[in-house]
């Protein structure tokens, strides 16, 4: 006979009812089997210890998207985490809520600022154009590359765990962008353009910070972050050029090309606009800050020996891509 | 109190088709649902959507006789021509909508090979189609500004001289419960795998929508009818999709035999579901298996064709066995998936009771009969959920001022508070896992007269048992603890009319296979089962099957 496993899970309450409704933690211990998920030692509290625990979970196979909550301090699809994998015997497992939005008991957060995000990037095909009587007729290799977003089952991991997010709540997030790549790169939409324009805008796809966070804690390999590059890119492509964003890109590209290395001054000037007066004088606070503390970097370029090799380098990616 | 022409309970692929042709036909339209429509269990549906495309050189016929055919002759003929006919256009239109269904070379949709059919017709998105389907829809309900009463829960209609005049519900979040006045109601809120343990569905497939309308009234047909998927994983009972059969995969016992050469030597692994399902239990039962498993082998279809085609599928052995499908066979077992049975609707989704329509795995109308094939399903949702919606529009105009008393909002108020009140007694899990461990008994993929009558009784001790649940969570704010509870009293309704169903059929038919009567009874039993509410107990009665250009034959595979 196996050893009885007891595990303990430290979980998130939160009651809006109680005469003072605070956020604590209460401890479990539950007795689990080696090949448990998180989400079984949930149910399994919820069914035998503690009927007030309150979350959410339907399919228990990573497919509807219900219980994205902190494990340890990440976001994980609970019914796709074993337990074993985020635990050991004798340690205890903390369990939170998703991040970055509000709670309303418990585990269970509020979406509703997850779909309002959806709900501004247009989430629904545009074709322009006849409606043909049979198909759309698509390339496969699309259709099959619009398969890896439309894995997304919005469970809301990537914004729990987005770190722009943290600190600027109109950040549309990784998950809202995703969506939105899903029409900007389906050859049967037709407001691609539109909708680059659109998602250039203030906190839009300029505002991530290429954290990676949101490409790690997706379950379902959507990669958030390297959609949003790519749109990047697109709405440069389309003109769209006219963003600190795409200045410091431009900017960065160009001092590399030149000199070999970065010129951090001037990319500072140039992603602001050189004639963006306003936003320069905005600036210099923290380029006198810099000064003075003897860190504002050499305005002029000065140029690396290997620049050639950086030359080859900056000509290849110049090339068209195959 | 709510106003709206029509009120649809559950936003699954059904209830979603339903509201957005609804909102084309300029209904004041509301989709209601316990939880957010995209976590709805049509998310799940992983093989694909069947239909013939004429332009593809197939034919509806062929379709419709497959159809009929599977479903061991019981499937109603009118409906299932009507569902063949249409499916060709509405698999268009979801294309339109954005599906971004499988292509061929020239950029046309590519359809896979699937069970009980002739040739291949079912169109796909990797084995992700369902939950692609649903977003679609959600996308379309959200361009259409559809009113959703998110995590919302119905503890009864509304019916007044016998026409259906809305829902009574609580929203979860404050735990209000309101009156939501409709001209008409599209039930659309799925089937009850929970009832069963284990199960491919979601833990919130609890028969809310069936229970709601037989209580109101309605007949609950062929509710015997119960699908046990052939690959589904033990223990937690995930779904493993026909689409890797479709594709190519085998099915071996424990020698490395190919089994189905035994059972159904033309369609192979791809004979009807409950065809392979029977074929696997007589595997296990005479010992050829390991653990009370067989194996679905995909090994020789290569990691790529795997993975980019039937990606989920992988996903799950990684995540849930640790195995990779491309080098290891995975252990299958038939599994609960599916009930064929549901409340009773003519082909536009109408109940007896006016005002009343239903559409999707909670209706039966019926299109599968003793047994649904792969990926009619899906079909099923998107037909008969637009279907049901264009005649809710047509009978909305016949309905005048909505009442306004709010009578039964005050007695569902009371029930529920009187649950609430409750002495502590025993725990809603306890005896949900009671009921669905013995239903699985009882109800399994081979039954007898004895089993089923066990099931019965028990299903008796249970409804006995619900008196003494009591409640642990006495808070308003997403109090699933009374929710579970209310879902429990859903779950032991619909336990009793399944139990009922396969005790009147003294036959063996579609997936109502009995040891003790192995034939099927054209003679006798080319029939319905109906099961009533009566009082507190049960009426039955049996109604004819359509049959329009396809007599009974002898069914081989």
């Amino acid at each position: 006979m196996p050893e009885t496993l007891i595990a303990n899970l430290k979980v998130q309450r939160y009651d809006p009812e109680s005469d003072n409704p605070e956020v604590y933690y209460q401890d479990y211990e539950v007795e689990v089997e080696d090949w448990f998920t998180v989400l079984d030692a949930l149910i399994k509290i919820r069914e035998e210890i503690d009927g007030t625990l309150s979350l959410r979970c339907a399919c228990r196979a990573s497919i509807c998207g219900s219980c994205a909550m902190r494990v340890n301090g990440e976001a994980k699809l609970v019914c796709k985490t074993r337990l074993d994998s985020v635990w050991s015997p004798g340690e205890s497992v903390t369990i939170d809520p998703p991040g970055n939005m509000p709670v309303i008991t418990d585990l269970v957060a509020d979406f509703k600022p997850f779909w309002d995000k959806v709900r501004q990037v247009d989430p629904y095909m545009q074709p322009t154009g006849p409606v043909p009587t049979a198909e759309y007729l698509a390339p496969n290799k699309d259709m099959v590359h619009l398969a890896g977003v439309m894995n997304c089952i919005m469970c809301g991991a990537c914004v729990s765990d987005c770190t722009v997010l943290e600190v600027d709540d109109r950040f549309i997030g990784p998950a809202a962008l995703a969506k939105a790549y899903r029409f900007v790169a389906d050859p049967r939409d037709g407001k691609k353009k539109e909708r680059l324009g659109v998602l250039n805008d203030d906190t839009g796809i300029w505002d991530c910070t290429r954290c990676m966070q949101c490409v790690e804690v997706c379950p379902k390999d959507v990669d958030p972050m390297g959609r949003i590059m790519v749109m990047r890119d697109m709405a440069m492509e389309e003109g769209f050029t006219n963003t600190s964003g795409a200045r410091h890109t431009e900017s960065f590209y160009n001092s590399v090309k030149r000199s070999g290395r970065l010129n951090e001054t001037r990319l500072a000037i140039e992603s602001m606009g050189v004639l963006n007066i306003p936003g320069q004088i905005s600036m210099a606070p923290v380029g006198v800050k810099a000064l003075i503390k003897g860190k504002l970097p050499n305005p002029l370029d000065h140029k690396i020996p290997s620049k050639a090799a950086v030359k080859k380098i900056v000509e290849h990616s110049e090339e068209p891509s195959k | 109190m709510y106003e709206h022409d029509v009120l649809i309970i559950g936003a699954g692929l059904a209830g979603l088709r339903a509201a957005v042709e609804a909102e084309k036909l300029g209904l004041n339209t509301a989709v209601l649902s316990k939880v957010h429509p995209v976590r709805s269990h049509s998310c799940a549906a992983q093989g694909g959507i069947n239909a013939a495309l004429a332009a593809r050189g197939d034919d509806w016929e062929d379709h419709a006789y497959d159809t009929v055919k599977g479903s061991d002759f019981l499937g109603d003929q009118d409906a299932i021509e009507v569902m063949c006919r249409e499916a060709g256009d509405d698999v268009i239109e979801l294309e339109h909508m954005g599906v971004i269904f499988s292509r061929e070379e020239d950029g046309q949709l590519e359809a896979r090979a699937f069970g009980g059919q002739r040739v291949p017709r079912t169109f796909f998105v990797g084995a992700i189609t369902g939950s692609v389907m649903l977003h679609v829809l959600y996308e379309q309900a959200t361009k259409n500004d559809v009113r959703i009463y998110e995590e919302w829960f119905v503890t009864s209609l509304i019916i007044e001289d016998g026409v259906c005049h809305g829902a009574i519900a609580f929203n979860m979040h404050t735990g209000e419960m309101e009156t939501i006045r409709a001209r008409s109601v599209i039930m659309a809120a799925g089937g009850a795998g929970r009832v069963f343990e284990p199960s491919t569905n979601a833990l919130i497939c609890t028969g809310d929508g069936l229970a709601l309308a037989w209580n109101a009234g309605a007949s609950l047909m062929d509710m015997e009818m119960v699908q046990y998927h052939p690959t589904t994983l033990a223990g937690n009972g995930i779904l493993l999709s026909e689409g890797a059969r479709g594709e190519g995969a085998y099915l071996l016992n424990s020698e490395g035999d190919r089994f189905m050469e035994k059972y159904a030597p033309e369609f192979m692994e791809l004979a009807s579901r409950d065809v392979v399902s029977r074929a696997e239990q007589i595997e296990i039962n005479e010992g050829r298996s390991v653990n009370g498993n067989v194996f679905l082998d995909l090994r020789h279809l290569g990691k790529s064709l795997i993975e980019e085609r039937l990606g989920y599928l992988q996903e799950v052995a990684v995540e849930f066995r640790g195995i990779d499908l491309a080098e290891t066979p995975i252990e299958v077992r038939p599994g609960v998936h599916y009930i064929m049975g549901g409340i009773k609707t003519n082909v536009d989704g109408a109940t007896a009771i006016p005002g009343l329509y239903a559409a999707g795995e909670c209706a039966n109308v019926s299109v599968h009969g003793g047994n649904r094939l792969g990926a009619n399903s899906l079909l099923d949702t998107i037909v008969f959920g637009r279907r049901s919606a264009t005649a809710a529009a047509e009978y909305v105009k016949t309905v005048g001022t909505l009442g306004r008393s709010d009578e039964r909002l005050w007695d569902e108020k009371a029930r529920i508070q009187d649950l609430l009140d409750r002495p502590a007694g025993l725990r809603w899990a306890a005896v949900r896992n009671e009921l669905a461990h013995s239903m699985t008994e009882g109800i399994g993929v081979f039954r007898d007269q004895a089993g089923m009558e066990t099931a019965d009784a028990k299903v008796d001790e249970m409804r006995e048992k619900y008196a003494q649940v009591s409640v642990e969570n006495k808070g308003k704010v997403f109090n699933t603890d009374l929710v579970f509870t209310l879902e429990l009293d859903y779950m032991i309704d619909v336990a009793k009319t399944i139990t009922q169903g396969a005790l009147m059929r003294k036959e063996s038919r579609g997936a109502h296979a009995r040891t003790d009567l192995p034939d099927r009874d054209d003679e006798n039993w080319l029939k319905h089962t109906n099961v009533f509410k009566d009082g507190d107990g049960v009426r039955t009665e049996t109604s004819d099957v359509t049959i329009t250009k396809w007599q009974p034959v002898e069914r081989v595979y």
